[in-house]
């Protein structure tokens, strides 16, 4: 049971979401978008949020396409997980999504909540970052496109009010070769210990991971690395490895010295299959 | 204030089909599906576990899709076609759980049985591994998983041997 009180508004348009959130913010309503909202119903239920108001996007049409537009892909924040990856119009994002919670949550959960998610994973970006994507965001001063390098960095960075829409990919990224590697402690449903996602582009792979830092990540400069034909596969993952944009996570799913052994082999596998 | 469909966080009555019956229900904004079900209809097949998304145990269809009732607004459900354990007595599933003996306690089964009772209607030709990933969706304290699988597996089996497209 949820142990506060809160608003729920259904709007059926970007311009009417946007309108609620900022008349319930004049209103000190401390409103919040709602999508799947796996995890707004799960922190609310700890007490760890305290929305005064949700306002819950899936009616709005265009948060819902999962659609060609020319050679663009374009895929509604709302669209669950499960629907991503029935349908496969990316593969390696299938693959991502398939890998996050089971398959009834993944019923529930959206593209734009995992990335949005307060859970520290969010496998989904991972495609997204390799290729590229845009992201459609909506707010107060209208509809933006905005590549996906520019706005996510560590975590989504939304101004108050800001909602995604859509993320849109070009196909030519779709039919790319590519890797996705998850790794969990035990089992197949959990959290990772380390998530390794690569395409190969133009003869060189990139790289973007999840659970190795407290945050997911694309870094050009271990990219820079693991393409370096001078050195042996073994010599680029250990300076890949020295390049990691933030101390590695040391948690109860595995220790520092446990992840680096995980991510290095995760990384050596990868580029054997990709020929790197 | 924008006219669109809002509940505040007084009660509300919703509606929504329940095992083929339209029943009301009064709710808080903030009353997920599962409460809705259990304190407010008076279905307690679908059980409280976790409560978080994680143990499957109140897993109910949403028009023909499994649903962690805990992790869906009861409000989300309105005007939509529910299915729980209640209406779902004389199903193969259920029939192939109780045959194969494939629970100890039985806390975890109605989560269990609407799953693949849903799977089975999604699709009817799920291999093992489409079985097996669906499985992972619900937790069994007691361990029953290799009837459970037994179980599952023989409804398909009977699925497609009766010649069943």
């Amino acid at each position: 049971m949820i142990p506060i009180d809160f608003e729920y508004y259904r709007p059926a348009s970007i311009s009417e979401a946007v309108e609620s959130f900022q008349y319930l913010s004049k209103h000190k309503k401390n409103p919040m978008y709602y999508g799947g909202g796996t995890e707004i119903i799960t922190w609310a239920r700890t007490n760890a949020i305290h929305p005064g108001a949700v306002i819950d996007i899936k009616l709005i049409p265009e948060c819902n396409v999962m659609d060609f537009a020319g050679n663009t892909l374009v895929l509604g924040s709302c669209i669950t997980l499960s629907a991503l990856s029935m349908v496969n119009p990316f593969p390696l994002l299938s693959e991502s999504a398939t890998g996050v919670a089971d398959q009834t949550a993944r019923n529930k959960i959206t593209l734009g909540g995992s990335i949005c998610g307060r859970i520290h994973f969010r496998e989904a970006v991972l495609p997204l970052l390799l290729a590229d994507s845009r992201m459609v965001i909506a707010g107060s001063q209208g509809i933006r496109e905005v590549p996906i390098h520019d706005v996510f960095l560590q975590q989504m960075r939304l101004a108050v009010g800001e909602f995604i829409v859509q993320v849109n990919t070009d196909r030519k990224y779709l039919s790319l070769p590519f890797i996705h590697s998850k790794r969990r402690q035990i089992g197949n449903v959990g959290y990772p210990l380390v998530t390794l996602a690569a395409l190969k582009k133009d003869n060189r792979i990139r790289t973007a991971f999840s659970g190795v830092c407290a945050f997911p990540f694309r870094s050009l400069e271990i990219e820079q690395v693991l393409n370096d034909k001078a050195l042996t596969p073994t010599e680029r993952v250990d300076q890949a490895i020295d390049k990691l944009p933030a101390p590695v996570l040391n948690d109860t799913e595995g220790s520092v010295g446990y992840r680096k052994f995980v991510l290095k082999q995760t990384i050596l596998e990868a580029l054997s299959k990709l020929g790197g | 204030m924008p006219p669109m469909e809002f509940f505040d966080s007084a009660t509300y009555s919703i509606q929504f089909q329940v095992n083929s019956e339209w029943r009301k229900v009064r709710i808080r904004a903030a009353d997920t599906l599962l409460d809705a079900l259990r304190e407010g209809l008076g279905l307690t097949g679908s059980k409280s576990g976790c409560d978080n998304g994680d143990c499957g145990t109140c897993t109910i269809l949403v028009n023909g899709l499994p649903i962690k009732s805990c992790i869906m607004l009861a409000v989300e459900a309105d005007g939509q076609q529910i299915t729980t354990i209640e209406g779902l007595t004389n199903s193969p599933m259920l029939q192939a759980f109780a045959e194969k003996q494939a629970f100890q306690c039985g806390y975890c089964t109605p989560g269990f049985i609407v799953n693949c009772h849903g799977l089975l209607n999604i699709l009817p030709d799920a291999d093992d591994e489409t079985i097996r990933i669906w499985l992972e969706s619900n937790i069994c304290r007691c361990t029953s998983y290799e009837e459970i699988r037994e179980a599952v597996k023989s409804v398909f089996l009977a699925h497609s041997t009766d010649g069943v497209p």
